[in-house]
């Protein structure tokens, strides 16, 4: 495969990178990459991996673009309001690089479908904005042995961890099982600064391309936090569990679960108003 | 003793336990929180008995549960 000189040129800031060169550049066209969820960390993800060139960009979402998205999720403009986030999102991307193929699933991931939807992807990004989906994303991920990147925001911090088969703890192995419903806030009930999805996504996106051309480390058996109100941001280490119920030699769960669904429904119109008057 | 926790060293009285410690460091939601010290997990029913030691480095891992 040579590149046209369109895509020496598009690309050529890549291209000089001893770490990625000619044939990183080739590892991203032929990479397919799912992002699961087109919100705040699935926006600038798929911005910059189609930018990137990454071959096959797969983008899984149900929802439609609501005026609520608009303050992060920068793939979506006042123009998508009423769209498939999906739709939105692929328009965004081939916009950016019309090289890039887009496959769009408008749909909730579930037990009975995730399988089916990750089973042709190098890569998988968890986007998504309960623990339900990313438990189901790990255990599914893991049972596939296809390598993903957990993500998690909210208010000014946010996380993430990147899973390999055979390299390091999975989601799991930190986290059992999914908080009570209503237990831990998520960033719809406690808010969350856009910027914020724009830097956690950002980072996600950066291992999916290290993924793909080899350059570097992976967040493989580590955490990166970041607290954007003390500048602080580290890299914990996080152990394997050797008794973990998905990526352990003993594995107890060996079905996708469907967890109850933490109630979405988050603040109404009337709560944000109500904090908006105090 | 001096402890490192979430990266910090800070001193602490001798005979501390993980479940005072997360009292003391005002841990958000204590009841779903994820601890490793010396980057071993500690079992969450074993947070009552397990006495901290000298030069321990004690991280708390949360869930974040946003991304939309």
């Amino acid at each position: 495969m040579a590149f046209t000189d369109e895509q020496l040129e598009r690309y050529s800031r890549h291209i000089i990178l001893k770490e990625v060169g000619v044939k990183g550049q080739k590892k991203l066209m032929a990479g397919k990459v799912l992002i699961i969820g087109a919100g705040g960390l699935g926006a600038p993800a798929a911005m910059y991996l189609a930018a990137a060139g990454v071959g096959t960009i797969g983008i899984a979402d149900a929802d439609v673009v609501d005026l609520s998205n608009l303050q992060r999720q920068v793939i979506h403009t006042t123009d998508d309001l009423g769209k498939p986030k999906v739709q939105s999102a692929a328009e965004t991307m081939k916009a950016i690089n019309p090289d890039v193929n887009v496959v769009t699933y408008e749909d909730f991931i579930a037990a009975n479908n995730i399988a089916d939807i990750i089973k042709d992807y190098d890569f998988v990004l968890d986007g998504t904005d309960n623990f339900p989906a990313k438990f189901l994303i790990n255990d599914a991920c893991v049972q596939a042995g296809i390598p993903f990147c957990h993500a998690g925001i909210i208010r000014f911090r946010g996380q993430l961890m990147t899973w390999v088969p055979g390299e390091g703890p999975c989601y799991r192995c930190v986290f059992k099982e999914p908080p009570p419903k209503d237990a831990v806030p998520t960033c719809k009930q406690a808010g969350v600064i856009g910027a914020m999805a724009g830097v956690i996504g950002c980072l996600q996106a950066m291992e999916a391309v290290k993924f793909l051309t080899g350059a570097g480390e992976l967040l493989t058996g580590k955490l990166l936090t970041y607290d954007a109100l003390t500048n602080t941001i580290r890299t914990v280490n996080i152990p394997e569990d050797p008794d973990c119920a998905v990526c352990s030699d003993h594995p107890t769960i060996t079905e996708l679960i469907d967890y109850e669904q933490a109630a979405c429904d988050g603040l109404s119109k009337d709560d944000v108003a109500e904090a908006a008057a105090e | 003793m001096t402890i490192t926790v979430a990266g910090n060293k800070k001193e602490y009285e001798e005979g501390l336990t993980v479940a005072e410690l997360i009292k003391v460091e005002d841990v958000e939601n204590p009841l779903y929180v994820t601890v490793t010290i010396n980057d071993d997990f500690i079992k969450s029913d074993t947070f009552e008995t397990t006495v901290l030691q000298e030069g321990d480095a004690v991280e708390f891992l949360y869930f974040m549960g946003g991304g939309c």
